[in-house]
């Protein structure tokens, strides 16, 4: 039988196919990424080399930009600098190298914390809302259900930022403007739809015969749900809950029109930090850098639930 | 352990109607199978049993309370599905222990239990593997093995054999049997296959666009078929259909059909109609030289111990189960003779058996007898 064994696979690629898919995805992954490493490099750069003309790929690095991010710091006459103690850390140092002092932390933080709050609360509220949803529209018989399924999906089919101006003057009345829990419901109703689209499907893919063992074997409805049902949609629900963090945690548009204060998320913040002269591009970029880890090591976690969901029901028997 | 009493149920789904005013009762410690082609109504009948499907009227009684509309976690059931419904989250310990969580058993006896189930299906050695590597044979008896650790009143079994290889349907057949004759409890087995309902039941209730056609032993339903669905579904290969005008009357026994004469077992009421079907079994058919239906030879399928001689007559074909050491030839003129006694007569129109004396016979052989 050795001996039929063909040269090439009818199914398996050839190798130089492979090499050739290997090279063009390793190119397309150096050429998205180079804006990435940019931001990341202007972070570590001092704010005359970042704006510098022809650009520089190599400079100096410096942690400006990072205590630029987290600090507000003033210009002082001479005198005054010279009567100061010597400075206290490395930000303090820095900034008496450019004649300030530091005035106080940023608003960097608690926008950052707004942004964790809001975007994975909103996550939080869409994946309980749709699950349950979902599970509903799969298995029950409820009325108008094509039509409602389609009513939630057309919520999709205009930009959101389309009805900004009568949700504006809503949650104005309303009191929500500026608010978290404002923030939260809004990006909850926009990513609804995605989640229960995305979770019917799984739960479709979970045949009724797991519910209906455990409910002849002494459970509730309800008890299945959470010890059959749940634990088969994990797939599922983590790449829906991941699709819906990176919409809420980057939405721009309605964090600069809803808010400006108390409620404000990192996006509208970190453009608008501005330095010495205009914009403070390595506090900029810096934060930027910083706002990307927490999607990174979510991703990165879950990764394996994401692979396996985007593809499931493709590779199912 | 109960006796299951079914009456009048009916299940509508829309203006389809899936089960049409079936009754039957199953014994206490009974093996009882649902017989029927796909959509017959067969599985909407063991669901409604279950509890997973509400009838739109008739009565379900378990021993003696009426559980027509209890939920199925109040009923004390359990079930085995087609494609097991293993959690595959669980591993095969926590998998047959899940009934008895919910029904509070302490852990020291859950664990006494799910170990002995165990043992009986000798799947012991799997105890603490994950359900998604077994064969499917073993996943079989791990769905058995939740089934029987809770001790129900009956089982249900929804074609539980449907997922496994040939091979290996044929050895649960026996184990299941074997399973049953040890537990001798009430079973409500659902299956398309007459082989694995043959083997297996004690009582078969044949089924067809939601009504019970016959409900007999194995025997009863083979030899004496009261439809001639029954009769066309149940046997490999089909009972044969000879189509014939006549005028019969209470006490004929005889037929003639294109000239020939054709024994019958003693009509027990008048044939109605006067378009009648003959039914004869291809073993009931013997090759002969001389007289009788006569044909020819249209081809043959070698089955070791037995052969199927197909011929062709002015009926249309016929099969006949002769010896393999019977030396047939394409294309050769030969005579048919039947067994008289053990024909049936059907009512062409309705497809219902005419009464004869075939009906007074007792059935043959039995399992237990």
């Amino acid at each position: 039988m050795t001996g039929l064994a063909t040269a090439h696979s009818v199914v398996d690629p050839s190798p130089l196919t492979k090499r050739i898919a290997a090279t063009v995805v390793i190119a397309y992954a150096l050429v998205t990424l180079v804006p990435l490493l940019w931001i990341v490099m202007t972070g570590f750069k001092s704010p005359s080399d970042a704006i510098a003309y022809p650009p520089k790929i190599v400079a100096e690095p410096t942690l400006e930009g990072y205590c630029n991010l987290f600090t507000t710091r003033s210009r002082q006459a001479p005198e005054y600098m010279a009567k100061l103690p010597p400075p206290s850390g490395l930000c303090d140092r820095i900034s008496r190298d450019r004649n300030m002092v530091i005035a106080g932390p940023s608003n960097y933080i608690p926008r950052y914390v707004n942004s964790l709050v809001i975007a994975f609360g909103s996550t939080a509220l869409s994946i309980v809302l749709g699950t349950l949803a979902a599970y509903a529209f799969s298995r029950f018989k409820v009325p108008l259900k094509d039509d409602l399924l389609f009513f939630i999906l057309s919520t999709r089919m205009m930009p959101p930022i389309a009805v900004a101006i009568p949700i504006y003057l809503m949650y104005r009345e309303l009191g929500l403007s500026d608010t978290r829990l404002g923030m939260i419901l809004l990006y909850t109703s926009v990513n609804i739809s995605l989640a229960v689209w995305l979770l019917k499907g799984f739960m479709d893919e979970i045949p009724r015969e797991y519910e209906e063992a455990a409910m002849v074997d002494g459970y509730t409805r309800l008890q299945a749900f959470f010890k059959v049902v749940l634990p088969q949609a994990t797939t599922g629900i983590v790449a829906t809950a991941i699709f819906c963090l990176i919409f809420a945690w980057n939405e721009y548009a309605f964090a600069v029109l809803l808010t400006s204060g108390t409620a404000q998320t990192a996006p509208p913040f970190i453009p608008i930090i501005i330095g010495e002269g205009g914009q403070d591009w390595p506090a900029v970029a810096a934060g930027t850098t910083l706002f990307l880890i927490p999607i990174v090591v979510f991703t990165v976690l879950l990764r394996k639930h994401l692979l396996r969901g985007i593809t499931f029901g493709a590779v199912r028997k | 352990m109960a006796e299951i009493r079914i009456e009048n149920l009916v299940k509508q789904f829309g203006g389809f109607a899936a089960v049409r005013g079936t009754s039957f009762t199953i014994a206490d410690g009974e093996f009882f199978c649902l017989l029927g082609p796909s959509g017959c109504g067969k599985t909407t009948t063991l669901r409604m049993i279950a509890g997973l499907e509400l009838p739109t009227s008739g009565t379900i009684r378990l021993g003696a309370e009426d559980v027509t509309f209890r939920r199925a976690r109040e009923r004390d059931i359990a079930m085995v599905f087609q494609l097991f419904a293993l959690y595959p989250h669980m591993n095969v310990r926590k998998n047959m222990a899940f009934p008895l969580v919910s029904m509070g058993v302490a852990k020291a006896e859950i664990r006494r239990r799910v170990e002995e189930a165990a043992r009986i299906l000798r799947i012991d050695h799997l105890i603490d593997r994950p359900v998604s590597g077994l064969s499917s044979g073993d996943r079989q008896r791990v769905a058995l093995g939740r089934a029987i650790v809770r001790e129900p009143k009956a089982f249900l079994m929804d074609e539980p054999l449907g997922a496994l290889d040939a091979e290996f349907r044929h050895i649960m057949c026996g184990e299941l049997r074997a399973l049953h004759d040890r537990l001798k409890a009430t079973t409500v087995f659902v299956t398309h296959d007459q082989l694995e309902a043959m083997s297996m039941a004690d009582k078969i209730a044949v089924m067809n666009r939601g009504v019970v056609e016959q409900l007999g032993t194995p025997q009863e339903i083979y030899d004496r078929p009261a439809t001639m669905f029954v009769a066309d579904f149940i046997g490999s290969p089909a009972m044969n259909f000879i189509r014939f005008e006549a005028r019969l009357t209470v006490g004929s026994s005889r037929v003639s059909i294109d000239g020939a004469e054709i024994g019958l077992p003693e009509l027990r009421e008048d044939a109605e109609a006067s378009e009648l079907v003959l039914g004869v079994r291809p073993e009931q058919v013997a090759l002969t030289t001389e007289g009788g239906l006569r044909g020819e030879v249209f081809g043959t399928e070698y089955l070791g111990t037995t052969q199927i001689v197909t011929i062709a007559t002015a009926h249309g074909m016929v099969k006949a189960r002769v010896p393999a050491a019977v030396r047939v030839d394409r294309a050769e003129p030969v005579g048919l003779s039947f067994r008289a006694e053990r024909l049936s007569l059907f009512d062409a129109a309705t497809g219902r058996a005419i009464r004869t004396a075939l009906y007074e016979q007792p059935a043959r052989g039995g399992r237990h007898g």
